[in-house]
């Protein structure tokens, strides 16, 4: 019932007029059960060249069911997947355990998507600001670092399409927005897509074309700011989803009260 | 002493058992890497005592027995990578009941066929003195088919054993590499067999890279420390075999604990002089 209609969103990049050839994926009426209980339920998108799409929604809600549908790497019971012809994507999975027994650098790691290219390999470090990673072992480096080491991997595949399970994950609040506005600016220079999950709006607004709002079912789409005041939206994340944006602008700087106050609010 | 021993190792049957069980523990090495990582020991084992399966059937269908143990123990390999592709079942038991009964069955088998005296000690804990030429052929060529398959598909076999999904994303075929290197493991159990036997080969797979792992930084690194850890093991296993008149395949286990056992609790005995 809902394609998200991306030609009337003046968010969307779409300026150039040529929706048809700029379309990267499409997904159409996908329907997905695991052991008969419905996870995805007639879900639509599509996603264009330079568009950032974020999908929300809360715990079990099938957002990474329709990642993993969108990547092809799981069937739909029904519905179909469109990738433009010889599309190259870029994914970073939301979780990344490495074998204690497997050593492995953050170069070695990084060669697996593209031995060739050296200086995109280090051109793609410097961007990331992890050029002083690369002789440590994957399994020696924190949270935020594998983030941006994973995101690194992605982009050297140079994708027309990123696709991204929860890219802030493990990054202190701070990392986070500054992870999300490095997601913008690398979608603006090179004109790729990008289909990420979130849990935040809040800190992705800046950095987004189109909110999905998914929990089984697409409750409600559109540009962020139409989002959050939606209904839909409301009622999912409870009334004061609104309210802790305010706080959050309010008290910019104490970190460490409002991890505790954001992660209250997702277990809603 | 030392005379007697320059003529142990000057002898055609000793130098066929060396070249037999270095070339072996050369391509072990890798494939053993794969095998720990993936945490496919159990697997191994199942394989393993599969082929004595192999061998029984081998014996009363009245074929080659190199060729009945590689092609069981390929069959067994296919068998139980699609068994492995149903989650509904669980792994650990069904290679557990099928690892014993296989070796059971093998057993019975051959006792049942009592036409044929065969020598079962020496299946299970091997008799790598006992091989000749046809034996050392066998092993040579299928070393060399691993050894290139190997190379050939080296980055894509680390890519998926890092992760499978982004491998599969970054246009790798998962399904066939994964069959591949199961049958690469398969091969080389079934040549193994005569070396170590079927309750020792795992051994000499897995323990090389475990010994190695601690001196690596790389895949690569802990898989090149393997091989060779794997030959000297197999020489020094072959000369205390000697020295001390025990059996050859367990005294090459042996050699390879002590030597696992020295740089889990010393990972830095090598560095110090750096």
């Amino acid at each position: 019932m809902d394609i998200p209609d991306t030609s009337s969103n003046p968010a969307s990049h779409s300026s150039t007029g040529t929706n048809a050839c700029g379309v990267l994926l499409a997904a159409k009426s996908i329907n997905k059960n695991f052991a008969e209980k419905k996870i995805l339920e007639n879900i639509s998108l599509t996603i264009e060249e330079g568009q950032i799409v974020t999908l929300i929604g809360p715990n079990g809600a099938g957002k990474t069911t329709l990642v993993r549908i969108a990547l092809g790497l799981l069937q739909p019971d029904s519905g179909s997947i469109y990738h433009r012809p010889a599309l190259r994507i870029g994914y970073m999975p939301q979780r990344v355990h490495v074998e204690p027994t497997l050593p492995l650098t953050v170069n070695r790691f990084l060669q697996l998507a593209n031995r060739q290219d050296k200086a995109l390999l280090s051109s793609t470090l410097e961007d990331l600001k992890i050029s002083h990673l690369e002789g440590r072992q994957l399994t020696a480096i924190s949270g935020g670092e594998l983030q941006r080491v994973l995101l690194a991997r992605a982009l050297l595949r140079k994708p027309e399409l990123l696709i991204l399970d929860e890219p802030a994950q493990g990054v202190d609040l701070a990392g986070q927005a500054e992870l999300y506005q490095l997601i913008s600016e690398i979608s603006d220079r090179h004109r790729c897509g990008v289909l990420m999950i979130s849990h935040d709006l809040h800190l992705v607004m800046s950095s987004t074309d189109e909110v999905i709002c998914l929990n089984h079912h697409i409750c409600c789409h559109g540009k962020p700011e139409h989002v959050t005041n939606d209904p839909a939206y409301l009622n999912l994340f409870g009334a004061n989803a609104s309210q802790n944006l305010a706080v959050y602008t309010h008290h910019h700087d104490h970190d460490h009260e409002l991890g505790g106050s954001v992660k209250e609010h997702l277990n809603d | 002493m030392i005379d007697s021993m320059v003529l142990f190792f000057t002898m055609d049957f000793v130098l066929y058992a060396l070249a037999a069980g270095i070339s072996l523990a050369f391509v072990a090495g890798p494939l053993g890497s794969f095998i720990v990582w993936r945490r496919m020991s159990y697997f191994g084992d199942t394989l393993a005592h599969s082929a004595l399966l192999g061998i029984a059937l081998g014996l009363l269908t009245d074929s080659n027995p190199q060729l009945s143990i590689i092609v069981s123990c390929l069959l067994f390999a296919f068998l139980l990578t699609l068994l492995d592709r149903r989650p509904s079942i669980s792994t650990d038991t069904l290679l557990g009941i099928l690892a014993h009964s296989s070796l059971a069955l093998g057993v019975v088998v051959l006792a049942l066929a009592d036409s044929v005296r065969v020598d079962l000690e020496a299946y299970l804990f091997g008799a790598l003195l006992t091989i000749g030429s046809a034996d050392l052929i066998w092993v040579l060529v299928v070393v060399s088919v691993v050894a290139i398959v190997l190379s050939v598909f080296w980055n894509d076999f680390v890519s998926i054993t890092v992760h499978a999904e982004i491998a599969e994303i970054e246009g790798k075929n998962v399904n066939r590499l994964n069959l591949i290197l199961v049958l690469l493991i398969a091969l080389t159990i079934a040549v193994s067999m005569k070396i170590v036997g079927v309750l020792l080969i795992t051994s000499l797979l897995i323990i090389p890279p475990a010994a190695a792992r601690s001196m690596a930084t790389t895949p690569e690194q802990m898989a090149v420390r393997a091989s060779i850890i794997g030959c000297i093991s197999v020489v020094l296993g072959l000369v205390s075999a000697f020295y001390f008149d025990v059996p050859v395949g367990p005294s090459i286990v042996v050699v390879a604990t002590l030597i696992f056992l020295v740089f889990y609790f010393y990972p830095n005995v090598l560095k110090t002089r750096n």
